[in-house]
């Protein structure tokens, strides 16, 4: 083939149209971008759609009659560009939107939208009235995601190293939870721990309400509608995305390894703890990422399982926004929500971090 | 692993017993979901156990709200999951198949909606549209909302599947006189078709249950969850659990049909190889 003589000549074309595709991918994603989150409207919005149409109709040119060098490079940034613009306009875009809603007052009670303003008082807002609901997020998806790292970990090792040919049976039945709506399963929670279910009335019977009520995980003899109710619903919900991940990394694990060490005359809990730890913890970051993200972020397990007392910011994001229509203070609450998330994460991936999530 | 003291055994036995409470308790509420649909409730709320009987099972779609709203849902799943599929089968190819600039903070972008919480997502989407003045809330403002999250989810899973795809058998057809189209068709599209099927119908079950995003841009339009969310105020009927029942054993029935038949395929293609 004459390929390589073509791309030794074609190379200095090749970087050109390869900076040519990179410069059009990222002015289209701007161009939605901005008419998306309303930075320009009217006549300029309608010509920067107009511009964007025709970068993309240019590229489809250039990738039609252009030499095949030059077809290549552009591959790649062709293929990205309707998913690029999707995540420009529908992810990007309402970030900014949800930022301006967060700075916005209503000038009068009965405006539909409000206006921007540099409205700060939102932000204090969302402090000062939403500090504690804040605070039990936090803490609630902190227990939750905590407890499914003790109760994952046994799992998804068992599975990895005790089960031979039955794994992929157990790792069909870890996801089949997922088949049963989420709200359905949650609602189920509240059948068991019913006053007269059969979780409280096995602990009756143990005589055990005693203990628990000391260890405030019962109040006043009842388990619905406690926090440990709503911790232990977010737990349940988020099981599966723990044990996942670890498994994945766990079945990675060379058993060989573990065999030297104990030739070596290692314990088997010393190997355990030299070998097979450390060679799981991308599986519990990933793990611990996706619980904690949605369960601090969750409102159906703290209204269906907990009290007035119990509620997490997602309800008072929920309530403001679509119950009272206070999307200003609402936007401010969700945009603390994502930027204390974010800080969580880039510090607890400074300590713990591996560069593949995915 | 040759030498085994009695305190190993007994470790072991320990762990495999509480693995096996874990099971149980991952199952315990799917248990009550089937048992409850053969539950005759007292009132409005199917939450107390009250005795057996068969009448729910007799017509599983009597409550035609929540029947209409599962309608809706598959109807959602459907449009959401053909645009997502589309849109994330591109980038992944686009990621695994070549090395270009920008690649690693195109990564960076497409893990991003994954990792904001749902309620960030649903919101932030809601202001977006709220601030159109054309966009009525609705059918399409669901499917938009399905299919953002939905792209990055088929996007990343499609290419973790197609990671190690030998892209010189494209090089390989075309040596041997195909065109790119025809490669693409004949080579590459069936080999990573598994890939992307498995990913789309994961695709579609995140959208057939999600509940927190569609919340905030649904307008009056039901999906099958928002609809058991509306009513668990006034009513929880026993044909939610008929229901969920059925489409927990046709949703496992799909999934067993299917490791089948690649296990079957896989077996061939190893005789054949």
């Amino acid at each position: 083939m004459t390929a390589p003589v073509v791309s030794r000549v074609g190379s200095l074309t090749r970087v050109s149209s390869e900076r040519a595709g990179l410069l059009s991918l990222v002015l289209v994603g701007v161009a939605l971008l901005s008419v998306g989150a309303r930075w320009v409207s009217g006549t300029i919005a309608v010509l920067i759609l107009v511009l964007a149409a025709l970068v993309v109709v240019g590229w489809i040119t250039l990738a039609v009659l252009g030499s095949p060098e030059t077809k290549r490079a552009l591959a790649p940034y062709g293929l990205l560009k309707p998913g690029s613009m999707w995540l420009a306009m529908f992810y990007l875009a309402p970030l900014w939107t949800l930022l301006t809603s967060s700075l916005s007052a209503k000038k009068t009670r009965f405006d539909v939208f409000p206006t921007f303003s540099w409205e700060f008082s939102n932000y204090g807002k969302a402090f000062s009235d939403f500090g504690p609901q804040f605070g039990r997020a936090f803490l609630y998806a902190g227990i939750a995601t905590f407890i499914t790292i003790l109760i994952g970990y046994p799992i998804a090792y068992v599975i990895a190293f005790r089960c031979g040919k039955y794994r992929n049976i157990l790792l069909g039945l870890v996801v089949i939870p997922f088949f049963t709506s989420y709200l359905i399963r949650t609602i189920a929670w509240t059948s068991i721990l019913a006053d007269s279910g059969p979780v409280v009335n096995i602990l009756n019977s143990l005589s055990l309400t005693g203990v628990l009520e000391s260890l405030n995980i019962m109040d006043n003899g009842k388990l619905i509608n406690t926090p440990a109710a709503v911790i232990g619903g977010l737990t349940y919900n988020f099981l599966p995305f723990m044990i996942l991940p670890i498994y994945v990394s766990l079945e990675k694990i060379d058993v060989r390894l573990v065999d030297a060490a104990q030739d070596l005359y290692s314990s088997a809990a010393r190997a355990f703890r030299k070998i097979v730890v450390p060679l799981s913890v991308p599986g519990v970051f990933a793990g611990t990422l996706l619980t904690f993200i949605p369960a601090a972020g969750d409102f159906v397990n703290a209204q269906f399982l907990g009290n007035p007392n119990t509620t997490m910011i997602g309800n008072s994001i929920q309530d403001q926004f679509l119950r009272q229509n206070n999307y200003p203070v609402a936007s401010a609450m969700s945009f603390v929500l994502m930027a204390i998330i974010t800080v969580l994460v880039i510090v607890y991936s400074r300590f713990f971090g591996t560069a593949d999530l995915a | 692993m040759s030498v085994t003291t009695k305190r190993g055994r007994v470790g072991r036995i320990a762990l495999n017993v509480f693995a096996g409470f874990g099971f149980i308790y991952l199952f315990l509420p799917i248990a009550f979901i089937v048992a409850f649909s053969f539950n005759q409730p007292k009132g409005k709320f199917n939450i107390v156990w009250q005795r057996f009987t068969l009448e729910n099972w007799t017509d599983p779609f009597s409550d035609t709200a929540l029947t209409d709203a599962f309608v809706t849902s598959l109807k959602i799943a459907a449009v959401s999951t053909l645009i997502a599929t589309f849109l994330g089968s591109m980038i992944a190819i686009a990621l695994s198949r070549y090395r270009f600039r920008g690649s690693a903070a195109y990564n960076f972008l497409l893990v991003l909606p994954l990792t904001t919480p749902e309620i960030v997502l649903g919101s932030s989407l809601a202001t977006l549209f709220l601030g159109q003045s054309m966009v009525d809330f609705g059918f399409g403002t669901i499917v938009i909302a399905h299919a953002m999250f939905q792209v990055s989810f088929v996007a990343l899973t499609v290419r973790a599947r197609i990671r190690g795809f030998d892209w010189t058998l494209e090089q390989a057809a075309q040596d041997l006189g195909a065109s790119p189209v025809r490669t693409f068709w004949k080579v590459t599209f069936p080999l990573i078709l598994p890939g992307i099927s498995a990913a789309s119908l994961l695709a579609f079950a995140l959208s057939l249950d999600d509940f927190i995003i569609t919340f905030f841009n649904a307008g009056s339009t039901l999906t099958f969850p928002l609809r058991i969310f509306g009513a668990s105020r006034v009513e929880l009927p026993p044909q939610i659990n008929v229901l969920a029942s059925v489409i927990l054993v046709v949703t496992v029935s799909i999934m067993a049909v299917g490791s089948l038949l690649g296990q079957r395929r896989r077996r061939r293609l190893g005789q054949t190889a």
